[in-house]
C-alpha cells in the first residue's frame, strides 16, 4: 500500500519536474533576438508558433552539429513530442489544453529557432579560424 | 560480474561523477556548492568500492548485497544533505538556517524511526532490510523536500539558474528514484530493473554537470516564465 502511493506520487511529481525542466531551458532561449537571416529562412518573425518547429528542425539538419547543443535539442524534442501526444489524447476531454499545448510547442520552435541561429555562427566561426593562414 | 551494457553504464557514471567535481573545480565553485561536490565525491567511492567488491565477490554474494545497499543509504544520505544545503542557498535571506537544520535533523530521525516500524516484523535479516527500506522512504522524504523547495523556488523568485537548475534536476532524479525503488519493492522484480536505477544514476552528475559548465554564478532565469500556467 504504502509502496504504491509512493509510486503513484513519485510518478506525478516526475511529470511535473519534467516539464518544469523543459520549460527551465526553453525560457533561457527566450531572451536572445534571432538574426535577420534566421528570421528570413525559418519565417519566425518574430513570435514563433507550434508549426515553425518541423521547418526549424529540418533547417537545422542542413547545418553541421555544434556539440554544445545536441543533448539540450534532443530534450526540447522530447518535450515537443510530449506535448504533442498530451494535445492528442486530451484536446477532447480538456479543450483549453490546447491553447497551452501550442504556446508551450511555439516556445519549442523559437527554442530551435534560437539554437539553428548559434549553430550557423558557430560555422561560420569555424569556417573563419580554418581559412586564417 | 555485470555485462559489457552494465560495465559501460557504471564508467558512464563515475565519469561523469568526477566530471561534475572537476567542473566545479575548474569553475572555481567547488565550495561554493561544497555538499553536492562532496555527494559526488561520495558517490564516486562508492562506485569505486561497489565495483571491487562485484569483482571480488560476485554479484549474488552477501558481501556485494551489503555493500550495495550500505553505500546506497550513506549515498541518500548525503544527498539529504545536499538538498538541505539548497534550502539554506534559496532560504538564505529570510534566516533560516537554523530551523531548516532542526527540521532536517527531525526528518530524518521520524523516517528511520517509521522504517525501524515497517521492518522490525519482517523476517531475514533485520539490518538489509531496514537499509532498504530507509533508503527508499528517505527518497521518497528527498522528493517532497525537493517539491517544498521548487515552490520556495517559485515563491520566493528565485533567480539564480543554477540553483533552479540544480533543484529541477533533484526532482526529477528523486521522482525517479522513489518510483522505481516503490516498483521493485511492490513486485519484487528486481530483475527487470537492472539497468534502471544505474541510467538514473547517470542523469543527476550528468544534468549538474551541464549546468554548472553552461550557466555560471551569474547567470539568471525568471522564474515566471517556468510557471505550467501564465498569470
Amino acid at each position: 500500500m504504502m509502496a504504491a502511493l509512493i509510486f503513484v506520487v513519485s510518478l506525478a511529481t516526475l511529470f511535473m519536474f519534467f516539464i518544469s525542466y523543459c520549460r527551465s531551458m526553453v525560457a533561457s532561449a527566450a531572451q536572445h533576438e534571432l538574426s535577420e537571416e534566421v528570421r528570413d529562412v525559418t519565417g519566425i518573425n518574430p513570435v514563433a508558433s507550434a508549426r515553425d518547429y518541423d521547418r526549424v528542425m529540418q533547417l537545422m539538419q542542413l547545418c553541421p552539429e555544434n556539440p554544445d547543443d545536441r543533448s539540450r535539442l534532443r530534450a526540447v524534442d522530447l518535450y515537443f513530442s510530449f506535448l504533442k501526444m498530451g494535445q492528442q489524447i486530451f484536446r477532447r476531454m480538456v479543450p483549453s489544453m490546447k491553447s497551452w499545448t501550442e504556446h508551450e510547442q511555439a516556445s519549442c520552435a523559437y527554442y530551435a529557432a534560437v539554437a539553428l541561429d548559434r549553430r550557423i555562427s558557430f560555422n561560420r566561426e569555424m569556417l573563419a579560424q580554418q581559412s586564417e593562414p | 560480474m555485470p555485462g559489457p551494457i552494465g560495465l559501460l553504464i557504471w564508467f558512464l557514471g563515475t565519469a561523469l561523477e568526477l566530471s561534475f567535481v572537476v567542473c566545479s573545480l575548474a569553475r572555481k565553485s567547488f565550495l561554493h556548492y561544497l555538499f553536492l561536490n562532496l555527494y559526488m565525491l561520495f558517490s564516486l567511492v562508492g562506485s569505486i568500492s561497489r565495483f571491487l567488491v562485484l569483482r571480488n565477490f560476485g554479484q549474488d554474494s552477501d558481501e556485494y548485497m551489503y555493500c550495495y545497499y550500505y553505500t546506497d543509504l550513506v549515498l541518500t544520505l548525503a544527498l539529504f544533505v545536499a538538498v538541505i544545503s539548497l534550502y539554506s542557498r534559496v532560504l538564505g535571506e529570510l534566516k533560516l538556517k537554523q530551523f531548516m537544520n532542526l527540521v532536517a535533523g527531525l526528518l530524518l530521525l521520524g523516517t528511520t524511526i517509521f522504517s525501524y516500524a515497517v521492518v522490525d516484523h519482517s523476517s531475514g535479516r533485520l539490518s538489509t532490510a531496514l537499509a532498504f527500506e530507509l533508503s527508499q522512504n528517505l527518497y521518497f522524504v528527498g522528493l517532497i523536500l525537493t517539491y517544498i523547495l521548487w515552490g520556495a523556488v517559485m515563491k520566493l523568485r528565485e533567480t539564480r539558474t543554477r540553483v533552479v537548475q540544480f533543484v529541477l534536476s533533484l526532482g526529477l532524479y528523486f521522482s525517479a528514484y522513489a518510483a522505481v525503488y516503490a516498483l521493485v519493492n511492490m513486485s519484487k522484480a528486481v530483475g527487470n530493473v537492472q539497468y534502471i536505477t544505474p541510467i538514473l544514476g547517470c542523469l543527476l552528475p550528468l544534468s549538474w554537470t551541464l549546468t554548472m559548465v553552461r550557466h555560471s554564478e551569474e547567470s539568471r532565469l525568471a522564474t515566471a516564465q517556468l510557471v505550467a500556467v501564465q498569470r
